[in-house]
C-alpha cells in the first residue's frame, strides 16, 4: 500500500472544484446568451411596438409606451385628402404590376424550360444582373428621360411597366425552375390528345406550378407596394401616388413629421401586405423550388 | 380504327444519331403489334414519331391509308399510353378520363357521362373521385387506359405499358391488356423490351437493333426461328445456345461432334458456322449418347418447375433446361442432346433454310 490514502479525497475536491467552477462558467454562458438574444429580440420588436401603440395615443411621440387610448388620429387620417386615396394607388400599382409580372414571367418561364436555346441560362443571369441596376437608384436618370420620351410621366402605367421590367428576371429564374420540374409527359399526354400550347400550359403547366405563380404573384406585390424610388420618381400629382411616397408628405406646419399621422398610416399600410402573406401562405403554402410529388 | 403503314421511315437526331434507319412495316387493322429491342434500339422514338411527339427526317406514315407525316399529334386520332401514364395529378379521375372529350369540346355532363361509364368498364368506378397518387399502380394504369379509350382512336399507342407494376401486378395487367385489345379491336403497337411481354401479348413482332428491324412474325416465328443471332440471343427466358462450328458431311460438327442438323439445308464443305439451340429443346443424359454435347456440370439453377444446367465442356459453356426430378449435382459428367427438329443453322448470323418455315401469316391467336 504505497499510495498515501489522502491523495484521494483530495483529488476529488480539486474536482468538485473543477466541475463547479465549469458549472458557474456554463452558467453565466446561457445567460449572456440568452440576454444577447433578448437585446437583439428588443431592438427589432420595439419599432413594432410602434406601431402597435402609437396609432391608438393620442400624443404620440418617437418612443414606444402605453397609449393613452384614442381613435382621433384614425379621424385625422380619413380627413387627410391623400391617404385613403394612395392607398387605393398602391393596390392599383401592386395589383397591376403583380398581375403583368405573373402572366410574363409564366410565358417566358415556360418558353424558356422547353426551348432548347443557345446560351440560354447565360441569358437568364444577365437578365438577373441586370434587372437588380433597372430599378435601383444608378438608373434613375435614364428611366426618367426614358419615361419622359415615353409620355409615361405622371402616369400609373408607366409606374407598372418599369416595376414590372425590373421584377421580371428573377420572376423568370424561380418559375422556370418549377416549369422544369414539371414532367415532359404530361404535356406530351395532353398534346396527343389534341391540345394545343396554350390549352397545354392552361391546363396543364399552371395548375402544377400553382405554388409558383403565388409565390411570385405575393413578392411582386410586396415589392411594389414598398417600393418608394419608382413612384416618387414618375409620379407628379398627389393624388397618383402611392402610399409609400404620400406617408413622405406628412408633416405638420412646423416642419416636424406628424407622428400622429404617420404612425396611424404606416398601420393602415403594413395590415394589407401581412393579410395577403398570410391568406396565400394558408392556401398554396410557400416554396421556391418546383417539384411534383410521385 | 385503322391500319398503320411505315414507308422507308428515317429519322435522324440533330446530334447526327440516326434512331430509326428506313423502317418498313406494316400493322394490320386490329392488330396488337409489338416493338421489341434493347434499350436504344430506336422503337421509342419509332413510337413516338407514330405518335407525332418526333417529326421523321424522312419517309412517310399513313394511318387508315392517310398520310399523317406532317399532322401534329393532336390530329393524327391516336392515342398515347406513357410510361409513367403521365396523368394530370390535380385532375380527378373523372376529370383525367374526360379530358380528351374536354379538348374535343364535348359539352361537361356528357362528357362525365361518358368517363363514368368508361370507367366503370375498367372497373375504377368506385374511385371517380379520387386523384391519381390515391390509387394504386394498377388502378393508374387503368385510368391512363381509360382515358386513352374515352376518345375513340383509331390506334392505342402504348409506352413500355407494364414496365412500372409490380411483377405479380404484371402478369394480371398482361392477361386485362390482351383482353381489352382483343374486345375493343382498336390497333395497338406497343413498345417494350421484354421479350416475355412481347411474347404473351402481340400478334406480331418486330425486332428491332440501332434502328432496323431484325425480324418481323408472329411469337411463334420469333422464338422458333429467329432469323439471326441478334433475335436468338435476345429471345427467350433462358438465352439460346450459339456454338460455333463447321460443316462436314452434311452435319455441324461442334468441337469434334456431329451434331443432329435439320434437313435440306446447302452446306458447304467446311464452312464456318453457328450451331442455335435453345435450353430448352436438350435433353440431358447422364452417360454418353451419340450427337450429344459433352461436359461437366457447373452450375445449378432453380427455375420452379426446372432447373437450367451449366455444361462446361469443349464446345464451350452449354446451357440445358433439366426437368425438376433430376438430382444433379456440379461436377459430374453430363450430354445434352439437341432436338434436330429444333436446331438452327447460321451462316455470318444469319438463320439458313428460312424461307422453309411455314406458319401462319398474321399470327397464332390463342384464345
Amino acid at each position: 500500500m504505497t499510495p498515501p490514502p489522502a491523495t484521494p479525497p483530495e483529488a476529488t475536491r480539486e474536482d468538485r472544484h473543477a466541475a463547479g467552477l465549469d458549472g458557474a462558467r456554463r452558467l453565466l454562458a446561457t445567460v449572456g446568451f440568452y440576454t444577447f438574444c433578448s437585446l437583439v429580440l428588443a431592438f427589432f420588436t420595439v419599432p413594432l411596438l410602434w406601431l402597435a401603440s402609437a396609432p391608438f395615443d393620442d400624443t404620440p411621440s418617437i418612443t414606444a409606451s402605453l397609449p393613452s387610448f384614442t381613435l382621433a388620429n384614425f379621424e385625422t387620417l380619413l380627413d387627410n385628402r391623400y391617404a385613403m386615396r394612395s392607398l387605393g394607388n398602391s393596390a392599383v400599382l401592386a395589383l397591376g404590376t403583380g398581375a403583368l409580372v405573373v402572366v410574363c414571367a409564366a410565358l417566358a418561364a415556360y418558353a424558356l424550360s422547353r426551348v432548347r436555346l443557345p446560351g440560354r441560362d447565360a441569358l437568364l443571369y444577365a437578365l438577373l444582373l441586370l434587372s437588380s441596376i433597372v430599378t435601383g437608384t444608378a438608373a434613375m436618370v435614364p428611366l426618367f428621360n426614358l419615361a419622359f420620351e415615353l409620355d409615361l410621366i405622371d402616369s400609373q402605367l408607366g409606374v407598372i411597366l418599369v416595376l414590372s421590367g425590373g421584377l421580371l428576371p428573377s420572376a423568370v429564374f424561380i418559375l422556370k425552375d418549377f416549369m422544369d420540374g414539371t414532367p415532359r409527359s404530361y404535356e406530351e399526354s395532353a398534346q396527343v390528345f389534341g391540345a394545343s400550347p396554350l390549352q397545354v400550359l392552361r391546363h396543364v403547366v399552371v395548375p402544377l406550378v400553382r405554388p409558383g405563380l403565388a409565390t411570385i404573384a405575393v413578392w411582386a406585390v410586396a415589392q411594389v407596394w414598398g417600393n418608394f424610388l419608382i413612384p416618387f420618381l414618375l409620379l407628379r400629382s398627389p393624388e397618383k401616388s402611392p402610399a409609400a411616397v404620400v406617408m413622405y408628405t406628412f408633416y405638420t406646419e412646423g416642419g416636424q413629421p406628424d407622428l400622429a399621422l404617420i404612425s396611424t398610416f404606416s398601420l393602415l399600410y403594413s395590415v394589407p401586405v401581412v393579410l395577403m402573406f398570410l391568406l396565400v401562405s394558408s392556401r398554396y403554402g410557400f416554396r421556391f423550388h418546383g417539384g411534383i410529388k410521385r | 380504327m385503322a391500319d398503320l403503314t411505315l414507308a422507308a421511315l428515317t429519322k435522324v437526331y440533330p446530334g447526327g444519331v440516326r434512331a430509326l434507319d428506313s423502317v418498313e412495316l406494316t400493322v394490320a387493322d386490329g392488330e396488337f403489334f409489338a416493338l421489341l429491342g434493347p434499350s436504344g434500339c430506336g422503337k421509342t422514338t419509332l413510337l413516338r414519331t407514330l405518335a407525332g411527339l418526333e417529326t421523321a427526317t424522312s419517309g412517310a406514315v399513313l394511318l387508315g391509308g392517310r398520310d399523317v407525316t406532317a399532322v401534329p399529334p393532336g390530329r393524327r386520332d391516336v392515342a398515347m399510353v406513357f410510361q409513367d401514364y403521365a396523368l394530370f395529378p390535380h385532375m380527378t379521375v373523372t376529370d383525367n378520363i374526360a379530358y380528351p372529350l374536354r379538348i374535343r369540346k364535348v359539352p361537361g355532363r356528357q362528357r362525365r357521362d361518358r368517363a363514368a361509364q368508361t370507367a366503370a368498364e375498367l372497373g375504377l368506378g368506385d374511385h371517380l373521385e379520387r386523384r391519381p397518387d390515391q390509387l394504386s399502380g394498377g388502378q393508374q394504369q387503368r385510368v391512363a387506359l381509360a382515358r386513352a379509350m374515352a376518345c375513340h382512336p383509331r390506334a392505342f399507342l402504348f409506352d413500355e405499358p407494364l414496365s412500372n407494376l409490380d411483377a405479380r401486378m404484371r402478369l394480371e395487367a398482361r392477361t386485362f391488356l390482351k383482353r381489352l385489345q382483343r374486345e375493343l379491336g382498336v390497333t395497338t403497337v406497343f413498345v417494350t423490351h421484354d421479350q416475355a411481354e412481347a411474347l404473351a401479348l402481340a400478334d406480331r413482332i418486330a425486332v428491332m437493333e440501332h434502328g432496323r428491324i431484325r425480324q418481323l412474325g408472329t411469337p411463334a416465328d420469333v422464338f422458333r426461328r429467329p432469323a439471326n443471332t441478334f433475335v436468338a440471343s435476345f429471345i427467350g427466358s433462358t438465352p439460346m445456345n450459339l456454338l460455333p462450328g463447321t460443316a462436314e458431311g452434311g452435319a455441324v460438327h461442334v468441337a469434334g461432334t456431329a451434331l443432329p442438323t435439320p434437313g435440306g439445308l446447302a452446306l458447304a464443305e467446311g464452312e464456318e458456322l453457328t450451331y442455335g439451340i435453345r435450353p430448352e429443346y436438350l435433353t440431358f443424359h447422364p452417360r454418353p449418347v451419340p450427337g450429344a454435347l459433352a461436359g461437366e456440370v457447373r452450375v445449378v439453377e432453380n427455375l420452379g418447375s426446372s432447373q437450367l444446367v451449366t455444361l462446361e465442356g469443349p464446345a464451350g459453356e452449354v446451357r440445358v433446361v433439366v426437368d425438376e426430378d433430376t438430382e444433379l449435382a456440379p461436377g459430374v459428367a453430363g450430354h445434352a442432346l439437341p432436338r434436330a427438329d429444333r436446331a438452327l443453322v447460321y451462316r455470318n448470323g444469319e438463320l439458313l433454310g428460312a424461307s422453309g418455315y411455314e406458319g401462319p401469316a398474321t399470327g397464332t391467336r390463342t384464345p
